[in-house]
C-alpha cells in the first residue's frame, strides 16, 4: 500500500507527460495539415464510431524531398564531428584531472563544470561578440596584418560553439573513469619494461574505452537535435534537423511535418540511445 | 603533456567567458570594445523593464519546477532503487530516463501537442481552456527536472550502506523514524544537487519553453535568444557577467560549506 503511494505520483506524471506526448507525436505525424487552430485535422475522427482520416503525406514528403534527407545527413555529420572533437579535447583534460594530486581534483573538475552554470545563451553571446565582423578576434587578427575574415555564421563558429557547449559533458565521464582506475595495472606494465607511451596505449586507453564511448554518445545524442547553436552561430545554409523542424513548426505552421521530422529523428537516435543506456548500466 | 592538454582545454572553456566579463565593464556601446571602465550596462540592465519581468518569471518557474521535480524525482528514484523487481519497473525506468536523452525539439514539440489537445478537450467539456504560458512551461520543466533528480537519487540510494538503516531498525526505530533520522539526512545532498540541477536546466532552457509557451509567457532565455539572433548587446554582456558572479558565489559558498562539514565530521 505504501509502495503504491510512492510509485503512483511519478508513474502517473511520466505516463501523462512523457509517454502520452510521444504517442500523440507519432499520431500527429500522420495527420493531414489544415488551416484551422491547431493547424491539422486529427487523424482519428468520430462519426458514430472511430474513423481513420489520417494521411501519410508528411512522411511521404520527408522521404521524397532531398532537402530533408540532406538535413538529417548534415545533422549526423555535425554531431559526429562535434563529439569527436570533444573527445579529442576532453581526453587529455580528463587525464590531467585524474593525474593531479587528490586535493586538486575536485576544484579542477569544478572549473570544467562551472561554465555550465554561467548559462548556455550567455556563452553563445560571447562567441558572437568575439567572432562577428569587426569583433574582437578580427581586431586581433587585423593587428597581425591578417583579415578581416568572415568568422561568425560559418562552420568554424558553429563547431566552436558546439564544442564549447558540450565539452564539459565529455570530460565528466572520462575524468570519473580515469580517477577510479587501478594504477597498479599501469605500474605492473611499467615494471615489466613498458615505456610511458606503451603503458598508455596498451593499458590506460583500452580500459577507458567504455567511458570514452559514453562521453562520445553523451555529446552526439543531444548535438544531433541541436537547434540554438546552429541558429545563432552557424551559416544560414547549415539546415540541421533541429532548425528545419523549428522552421516547419513556427514559420510554415506545418505541424504534421514537424511531428514527422521529430519522429524520424527519434528513430534515427534510438540505436545510439540504447547503446548509451547499456554502457551506463555496465559502468 | 597531460597538464598542457588540461591547460589548453580550460583556456578554451574560460577565455570567451572571462573576456565577456571584462568587457561587461566597458563603457563602449559596441560589445567587446574597450571604452573605459563603466557600470552603465549594469544600470541599463537593471532599468530594463522587460528583462526584469522575464527574469522574475524565469526564477519563479525554475524554483517551482525544481521543487516539484525533486519531490516526484525523489519518489521515482526511491522506487527504482528500493522496490526490487516489480511490474512496471522497466517502464518507470524508461520513462524517467527518456527526458535525459530525447532531443530538446522532440520534447518541446511532443509536450506542446499534448497541451494543445488538452486545451481542445477542456474547451469541448467546459467551454473554456486555460491558456499556454508560465503553467505549461512549469509542467514541461518539472518533467525534465524529474528525470535528472531520479537518476541522482537512485544512484545515491544504491550506494548507501544498508547496515546504517539496519542498525537503526535493530535499535528499535520504526520505518518512518529510520527514514527521517538516517536515510533522509544521507540522501539530502543528492536531493539538493538534484534540485539545483533542475533549477539550472529550467533557467537555461529556451527550446522547450518556446514550444510550450503562449503569448503570455516570455522567459529570460527566450528574451535573450531573440536579442542574440540580431547580435550581442552590451546588456546581454552585463547579464552574462552577473550570471557568472552568482554561479561563482554559489559554488564558493557550497565549497566552504562542504569543507566545513568535512572538518566537523572528521
Amino acid at each position: 500500500m505504501r509502495r503504491l503511494f510512492i510509485l503512483l505520483p511519478p508513474m502517473l506524471w511520466l505516463l501523462l507527460l512523457v509517454a502520452a506526448p510521444l504517442g500523440i507525436l507519432g499520431l500527429i505525424a500522420f495527420a493531414e495539415a489544415g488551416p484551422g487552430v491547431p493547424p491539422f485535422i486529427p487523424p482519428l475522427g468520430w462519426a458514430g464510431g472511430p474513423v481513420w482520416q489520417g494521411s501519410s503525406e508528411s512522411i511521404g514528403t520527408l522521404l521524397a524531398d532531398p532537402y530533408y534527407l540532406e538535413a538529417f545527413l548534415r545533422s549526423l555529420l555535425t554531431a559526429f564531428v562535434t563529439a569527436a572533437l570533444c573527445l579529442l579535447l576532453a581526453y587529455p583534460m580528463a587525464l590531467g584531472i585524474a593525474g593531479a594530486r587528490p586535493p586538486w581534483r575536485i576544484p579542477l573538475l569544478l572549473l570544467v563544470l562551472l561554465p555550465f552554470w554561467t548559462g548556455f545563451l550567455p556563452r553563445l553571446g560571447a562567441w558572437i561578440g568575439l567572432l562577428r565582423d569587426g569583433g574582437w578576434v578580427n581586431g586581433m587578427l587585423g593587428a597581425m596584418g591578417i583579415g578581416p575574415l568572415r568568422l561568425l555564421y560559418s562552420d568554424l563558429a558553429l563547431y566552436l560553439g558546439m564544442v564549447h557547449a558540450y565539452l564539459p559533458f565529455a570530460v565528466l565521464p572520462l575524468a570519473t573513469a580515469l580517477m577510479r582506475r587501478d594504477l597498479a595495472l599501469e605500474e605492473a606494465a611499467a615494471d615489466l619494461g613498458a615505456g610511458p607511451w606503451v603503458v598508455f596505449r596498451s593499458v590506460t586507453l583500452p580500459l577507458s574505452l567504455p567511458a570514452a564511448a559514453s562521453a562520445f554518445l553523451l555529446v552526439f545524442i543531444p548535438a544531433a537535435g541541436e537547434f540554438v547553436i546552429p541558429e545563432l552561430l552557424g551559416p544560414p545554409e547549415a539546415q540541421l534537423v533541429g532548425r528545419v523542424l523549428w522552421g516547419e513548426f513556427f514559420q510554415n505552421r506545418d505541424w504534421p511535418l514537424a511531428a514527422g521530422l521529430a519522429l524520424a529523428l527519434l528513430v534515427l537516435l534510438l540505436p545510439p540511445i540504447l547503446l548509451f543506456q547499456r554502457l551506463g548500466r555496465r559502468g | 603533456m597531460k597538464r598542457l592538454g588540461l591547460a589548453f582545454g580550460l583556456l578554451f572553456l574560460w577565455a570567451p567567458i572571462l573576456l565577456m566579463v571584462v568587457y561587461a565593464f566597458s563603457a563602449d556601446r559596441i560589445p567587446f570594445q574597450w571604452g573605459g571602465f563603466s557600470l552603465r550596462w549594469f544600470a541599463a540592465l537593471a532599468a530594463n523593464e522587460r528583462m526584469r519581468e522575464a527574469a522574475l518569471l524565469s526564477l519563479r518557474i525554475a524554483a517551482g519546477a525544481a521543487t516539484l521535480a525533486t519531490l516526484l524525482g525523489g519518489l521515482a528514484g526511491w522506487a527504482l532503487a528500493r522496490f526490487g523487481p516489480f511490474r512496471g519497473r522497466a517502464l518507470l525506468g524508461a520513462l524517467a530516463g527518456a527526458p535525459l536523452v530525447l532531443p530538446e525539439v522532440v520534447t518541446g514539440l511532443s509536450l506542446l501537442l499534448l497541451f494543445v489537445l488538452g486545451q481542445g478537450a477542456a474547451e469541448a467539456v467546459f467551454g473554456w481552456a486555460p491558456g499556454r504560458g508560465a503553467a505549461t512551461i512549469l509542467l514541461a520543466h518539472v518533467t525534465i527536472g524529474l528525470a535528472y533528480v531520479a537518476v541522482v537519487v537512485q544512484a545515491r540510494l544504491a550506494a548507501l550502506d544498508p547496515s546504517l538503516e539496519e542498525a537503526a531498525a535493530d535499535l528499535g526505530a520504526g520505518p518512518f523514524t529510520t527514514f527521517r533520522t538516517v536515510t533522509l539526512p544521507l540522501i539530502a545532498p543528492s536531493l539538493a544537487a538534484g534540485w539545483l540541477l533542475a533549477f539550472t536546466l529550467s533557467l537555461d532552457d529556451v527550446v522547450v519553453a518556446s514550444f510550450v509557451s503562449g503569448p503570455a509567457g516570455t522567459t529570460l532565455p527566450m528574451l535573450v535568444f531573440s536579442a542574440l539572433k540580431i547580435g550581442l548587446t552590451p546588456e546581454v554582456n552585463a547579464l552574462a557577467a552577473l550570471f557568472l558572479a552568482l554561479a561563482a558565489l554559489f559554488v564558493g559558498a557550497a565549497g566552504l560549506f562542504l569543507a566545513r562539514r568535512a572538518n566537523g565530521a572528521g
